[in-house]
């Protein structure tokens, strides 16, 4: 169907080839298994299969049609028209890998410029061309870590306030690194990072603390004595960011953190049911040769013009082969020149604009929510940027199905993650979401209470 | 020809997007956590479409031209494809959403899971791994898990045969492996004798990537795959040459125990720049409860009147979770579409045809150039890039150069045991036409190379820069632009 080979042209090639037919190419592939039936339906039209995917679509509920206010790592922002109209051109998403500079500037210019807004925007010096997403970028994370200690500490410290499907992620990629320790947060005080049990824990035995910047439940901590404290073990500490946050807040290098990571789906990336996403991955100058993942750098060409390559490229898997601390190749170059084209849209001011209108609207829907009878704020001492936890009279999940007649889509249902949680609900709030929505929601919560 | 950057074409001043005013009661900032200073550029609407639509001209691309990266399976990536993942119903959906909500997405993970499955012979696949790497990683703790689970502890060894796939090493020893090298024989296959000499109670595994980086099929591969079950080991399939095998032979019919897909090469994910990939894994039936989740399952079987129920599940001895949510959704989208256009009968003649380019472009260009292994290829091909008698003449330069005849090199150095490989894969969307006139360039290359070899060793000369300084770029380590205060 993509193929363009007219019969004529077929055998004028088999005929350059010294072959008589396509079958003879095949012959080594051993006999019994060769040529297979697959079992598949018979093929589409492009006019059929796009008439099949608006009838399957049309099986989902979306954001067009319902209030979300469903976040947990995946936020609903508004995408400028201009993001997709870029991304769209051909010249960017059907290029490969960046390997020959002279005819990859574009992509490698793009790319340079995301590290430099991620470095501007986390405080930190350098930034990577990407990871898969912020899961994979907090399991680099640990990885460095323990590569920089090469090996001689093995505590990994979670806090049970990061987002528990990093944490996975994290132990996952934890398995083949020699006697590592995975913990901080299998207990209830893990959630607590200033807690005595959670302290205790850190060492000089401990090569990374993980904690997160807003956490999971939305909240905005102090890290400044919990930074300290690492850093007299002579351990690293990695900050697990929400880009979108960083706008209004103090940004994790100013903490003072070793390595910021997080997941840049906020900027200009929908939410495409969880991915592809972005991991972005930034650190301080001195861990830069022990970074995973590609990097570009400036240069001159001949003509002493500016240009850009990858490079350090001999830290990475086709060189040192087995003896690199990652296999990561490709990064989410499409992805993160939507975040580079989205933040250079929005620029300072923009930026900063969506940044507090979520803060202000979370605000206002959490104490709205709190006004209401059965309802509760959870942490209500402590500051949160645009998620926050409530206390529900019945469980999560009945009061989303019912949330879901009026088209709105609920908050997180925590006691999935948190068994401790029960009858808690995560509640996320972005620009889009109105004041009219948040009274319209609070309405079908106290109408459900009432029922 | 070179572009300022968002930095330097900032304005202080001036706006880009803006929006609305709250509509909202205020709330002061958090104390003590106000952010001080936040230098993003200033640029109008214009400025940065303009910016990138220049950036986007430097680029070389499928569209614009043949781009003939071997192991990249560079091939036309239809445009439907992208209509489909952008489609409002599908891209607008939040990975918690309650699974009422989403059984359109689910329909279509599991479709592609079947689908997968059915064109690679493998019992069960997981769509979550988000690229060939991590795909790999998969692989390879699979194979650590399942030894573990089988108390057999002592099995620390991975076979990578030194025409494997050049991540392989990397994944193993992620994974915590000790890495072998296996040679291979003169003919390109992997060397029996040095197989069965590596075939103790200490493997865990060999790393099999078939095709081979030189593009060829292995002629004993079911006897590579027989020895290592026979000591125990599981056979890994990098799955990254999988456009040669569609509808010809399927990976679990020969024995394969685990293999990766790369969507973004046999299925025509566009390679967006460096990404996003996918890279599902496909198992034999023993290795089903390894896999990593969630897995697209059906719940309640439907009936005349009412579809299937979907749902998610977790293998009882998963390897774990690879990545947050469920994979790279707006690929899995993609594939499907790619996949439903082209039914059996499509995606075999997706593999002959690409066979037949990479077999029709080597009779054209092998007088110029010297084939390692004369044989017939599948869906790639591996030349020396140089010559005895012009030995100051690389592969760099004939790839370089070739950026001036108006084409993509091919891979270069690549793999390790050809002699200044250039490894070449047309893929099938490419037309006879197009192949003629590269080839045409290769020899006309040959030509220049004994006859002016500086001519090459100054290419480029009309593209939007010239050859870099590559070691100042790693000595005077810049990875930020200049940001004004």
């Amino acid at each position: 169907m993509f193929t363009p080979h007219t019969p004529q042209e077929i055998e004028d090639m088999l005929n350059a080839i010294g072959v008589g037919s396509i079958e003879e190419l095949f012959v080594k592939v051993p006999e019994k298994h060769r040529f297979p039936e697959l079992n598949l339906p018979e093929p589409l039209t492009e006019m059929e299969i796009a008439a099949e995917l608006k009838e399957i679509a049309s099986a989902n509920a979306s954001t067009d049609e319902f209030i979300s206010f469903l976040g947990a790592g995946a936020y609903d922002h508004y995408i400028p028209a201009a993001v997709d109209m870029l991304l769209r051109r051909g010249e960017f998403y059907t290029a490969y890998t960046p390997y020959q500079p002279e005819i990859s500037q574009g992509t490698l210019q793009a790319i340079f410029e995301f590290q430099s807004l991620m470095s501007e925007l986390t405080g930190m010096d350098v930034s990577n061309a990407s990871h898969y997403d912020g899961a994979t970028a907090a399991a680099e994370a640990a990885n460095l870590a323990y590569h920089f200690f090469r090996g001689k500490r093995k505590k990994v410290i979670l806090s049970r306030a990061v987002n528990p499907q990093y944490r996975q992620t994290i132990r996952t990629y934890m398995q083949g690194l020699e006697e590592v320790e995975v913990l901080g947060d299998n207990t209830d005080k893990g959630k607590d990072v200033y807690s005595e049990e959670f302290l205790s824990l850190i060492d000089n035995d401990t090569a990374i603390v993980i904690v997160q910047y807003p956490d999971f439940f939305g909240r905005v901590i102090d890290y400044t004595k919990l930074v300290n404290i690492v850093h007299e073990q002579g351990a690293l500490i990695a900050f697990v960011f929400n880009p979108t946050a960083l706008g209004l807040l103090k940004p994790p290098g100013e903490f003072g953190a070793d390595i910021a990571v997080g997941d840049g789906q906020p900027l200009g990336i929908p939410l495409s049911y969880g991915g592809p996403y972005l991991g972005i991955f930034t650190t301080k100058e001195k861990y830069v040769r022990k970074l995973a993942g590609r990097l570009v750098g400036e240069t001159v060409d001949e003509s002493a013009n500016r240009a850009y390559v990858l490079t350090l490229t001999a830290r990475e898997q086709h060189i040192r082969r087995e003896k690199s601390t990652s296999n990561i190749c490709t990064n989410q170059g499409l992805m993160a020149l939507a975040a580079t084209i989205y933040l250079s849209l929005l620029g300072k001011n923009g930026f900063k604009q969506v940044a507090n209108l979520c803060y202000q609207k979370a605000h206002y829907a959490a104490e709205k929510i709190s006004a209401l009878d059965g309802y509760e704020v959870v942490f209500k001492d402590t500051p949160f940027f645009h998620e926050f936890v409530v206390q529900t009279p019945k469980p999560v999940g009945q009061i989303n199905l019912h949330l879901q007649n009026h088209w709105i889509l609920g908050g997180f249902n925590l006691s999935e993650d948190y068994p401790e949680m029960e009858n808690q609900m995560l509640v996320a709030v972005t620009e889009k979401i109105t004041k009219e929505d948040i009274d319209e929601f609070v309405e079908a919560l106290q109408e459900d209470t009432n029922d | 020809m070179t572009e300022k950057t968002i930095y330097e074409l900032s304005q202080p001043g001036r706006v880009g997007v803006t929006f609305p005013e709250p509509d909202v009661p205020l709330t002061p900032s958090p104390m003590g956590f106000e952010r001080e200073h936040l230098n993003l550029p200033e640029l109008s609407e214009l400025d940065v479409i303009r910016h990138f639509t220049n950036l986007s001209k430097l680029n070389y691309s499928i569209n614009s031209g043949f781009y003939p990266l071997g192991s990249c399976t560079m091939k036309y990536n239809p445009k439907i494809n992208e209509e489909a993942a952008r489609m409002p119903g599908l891209a607008n959906t939040h990975p918690f959403q309650p699974i009422v909500s989403v059984q359109g997405n689910l329909y279509i993970m599991y479709q592609l899971q079947e689908w997968l499955q059915e064109i690679s012979g493998f019992h069960r696949v997981c769509l979550t791994p988000a690229a060939g790497a991590q795909g790999e990683l998969v692989g390879a703790l699979i194979i650590k898990n399942y030894h573990q689970k089988n108390n057999d502890t002592k099995r620390v060894k991975i076979l990578i045969p030194d025409s494997a796939h050049g991540t392989n090493p990397a994944t193993s020893s992620m994974s915590g492996f000790n890495v072998v090298p296996l040679q291979s024989d003169e003919r390109g296959n992997v060397d029996i004798q040095a197989l069965k000499s590596e075939c103790d109670e200490t493997l865990a595994g060999l790393m099999l990537t078939n095709p081979n980086t030189l593009g060829l099929f292995d002629e004993n591969v079911e006897e590579v795959i027989q020895l290592v079950h026979s000591a125990g080991g599981l056979v890994y399939g990098d799955g990254a040459n999988l456009n040669a095998l569609l509808g010809i032979v399927r990976p679990g019919d020969l024995g394969f125990d685990v293999m990766h897909f790369n969507l973004h090469k046999t299925f025509s994910t566009p390679h967006g720049g460096g990404g996003p990939g996918s890279g599902p894994v496909g198992v034999a039936e023993h290795l089903n409860d390894y896999l990593p989740g969630p897995i697209v399952t059906i719940i309640e079987e439907g009936d005349e009147e009412s579809p299937p129920f979907f749902g998610f599940y977790w293998p009882e001895k998963t390897v774990g979770r690879m990545k947050a949510f469920y994979g790279h959704f707006g690929m899995l989208i993609r594939a499907y579409t790619y996949i439903a256009m082209h039914g059996g009968k499509g995606l075999r003649n997706i593999a002959e045809m690409a066979v037949l380019n990479a077999n029709y472009l080597k009779s054209q260009i092998k007088e110029d150039y010297t084939l390692p292994y004369d044989r017939t290829c599948m869906h790639e091909f591996v030349v020396e890039g140089s010559w005895d008698k012009v030995p100051a003449v690389h592969a760099l330069d004939i790839s370089k150069r070739l950026m001036d005849y108006g084409f993509h090199p091919p891979t270069n150095y690549f793999p390790l045991i050809v002699h200044e490989a250039l490894m070449i894969e047309p893929t099938e969307t490419e037309s006879k036409q197009t192949l003629d006139a590269f080839a045409k360039a290769m020899k006309s290359i040959a030509k220049e190379a004994r006859e002016n070899p500086d001519l090459l060793h100054g290419a480029p000369f009309t593209t939007p820069i010239r050859r870099c300084d590559e070691v100042k770029a790693a000595r005077d380590l810049v990875l930020c632009c200049w940001i004004p205060d």
